[in-house]
């Protein structure tokens, strides 16, 4: 009831005096959009080797990535639209990989997590894909060995900015 | 043969409070209320950050002396001991006359894994690893720090052994017998 007074009199306000800002707050669909993208990522993670306990570090309650509405780790990639990938990417698991990438439903995102996920690490050798942006596409590169969870703290706060800027479409 | 042990019993029917999950549901909200009055332990990260130990291993980063100059000789070690061969560095001779020094000092931070043998085997002290632990890119090409870049992540170090001011001292003076050869040759 209080509600629906300050609205009629805030329109009767408006009436008065034309001021349609103090109680209408305007923005384009686009960045509507992409404010809701950007603060419900809902991670895969996709972890396949020691990054992923610091993976689990960053949803834990130290770091906390509830913060940046991150927390909801879903482990079907039907339900999930950034992908973290975690750790050493071998020959064997890239068809995975690339499988579980393709049914996620778009829009999606790829965050390659430490060296060995980026561009292969330590290990160049027959047995390991050398990075892991040659077989899905990834915005943000985090590197280290393993990366602290604020490193990738740090990779998904710069993947909302870039989520921020990107169209509708 | 004969049976060991007793079948476990299917559990029977529970009372009517149960059957309520009143019990259950009070016990678990218990342990929620509990836990709201317990310490934060959760660090705001960007705002808050961590205090990092003097010692911690980040991002390797390139040193000047106190004098300016860049104190790589280009001896190659680290890129050979570098586990992920991160490293990739091209000499050049410099204007001393002894030493020489990098013209490309390349570090791949996406291959490098802060494991600190370059800053262990450098024999100049040329190259630290500094305490910067949160650094993100979002292409392959913007990861690869070059000479310029690393020279300015890293700063300024004294140099104890003070080993350039005494080849410079000699230096100089040679350079100033030279000239005057040459006022002289004129």
């Amino acid at each position: 009831m209080t509600g629906s007074a300050a609205t009629r009199e805030a329109a009767a306000r408006t009436e008065e005096t034309g001021e349609l800002d103090s109680w209408v707050m305007t923005t384009r669909l686009a960045d509507y959009v992409a404010w809701g993208r950007k603060n419900s990522l809902w991670p895969m993670p996709m972890g396949l080797a020691c990054c992923a306990i610091e993976l689990m570090a960053m949803v834990a309650p130290r770091y906390d990535v509830a913060r940046f509405g991150a927390e909801a780790l879903r482990f079907s990639p039907r339900q999930a639209d950034l992908m973290i990938v975690a750790g050493t990417v071998t020959k064997k698991m890239a068809p995975a990989v690339k499988r579980i990438f393709d049914q996620m439903p778009e829009p999606k995102w790829v965050i390659s997590m430490g060296a060995c996920a980026s561009i292969g690490g330590v290990f160049d050798n027959y047995a390991l894909v050398q990075g892991v942006d040659q077989i899905v596409p990834v915005d943000v590169y985090v590197p280290g060995c393993p990366p602290r969870p604020e490193s990738l703290i740090y990779g998904i706060v710069q993947l909302q900015r870039k989520i921020d800027h990107q169209k509708l479409t | 043969m004969p049976l060991v042990g007793h079948p476990v019993r299917r559990p029977g029917r529970p009372g009517l409070l149960q059957r309520t999950y009143l019990p259950s549901i009070l016990k678990g909200m218990w342990i929620t209320l509990r836990h709201m009055f317990r310490p934060k332990v959760t660090m705001r990260y960007p705002e808050e950050t961590w205090r990092v130990p003097e010692n911690y291993r980040g991002l390797p980063a390139l040193v000047r002396d106190d004098g300016g100059r860049v104190k790589c000789v280009a001896c190659f070690l680290c890129e050979y001991v570098c586990p992920p061969k991160a490293i990739r560095i091209e000499a050049q001779e410099i204007d001393t006359g002894v030493e020489k020094g990098p013209r490309v000092f390349d570090i791949n931070m996406l291959r490098c894994i802060m494991c600190g043998y370059c800053e262990e085997v450098c024999p100049e002290q040329a190259i630290f690893l500094t305490r910067e632990y949160s650094t993100v890119g979002v292409s392959r090409k913007e990861m690869i720090y070059d000479k310029e870049k690393l020279l300015s992540m890293g700063g300024i170090r004294p140099d104890p052994i003070k080993k350039w001011s005494r080849l410079t001292g000699a230096g100089a003076s040679a350079s100033g017998t030279r000239g005057a050869e040459r006022d002289a040759s004129r």
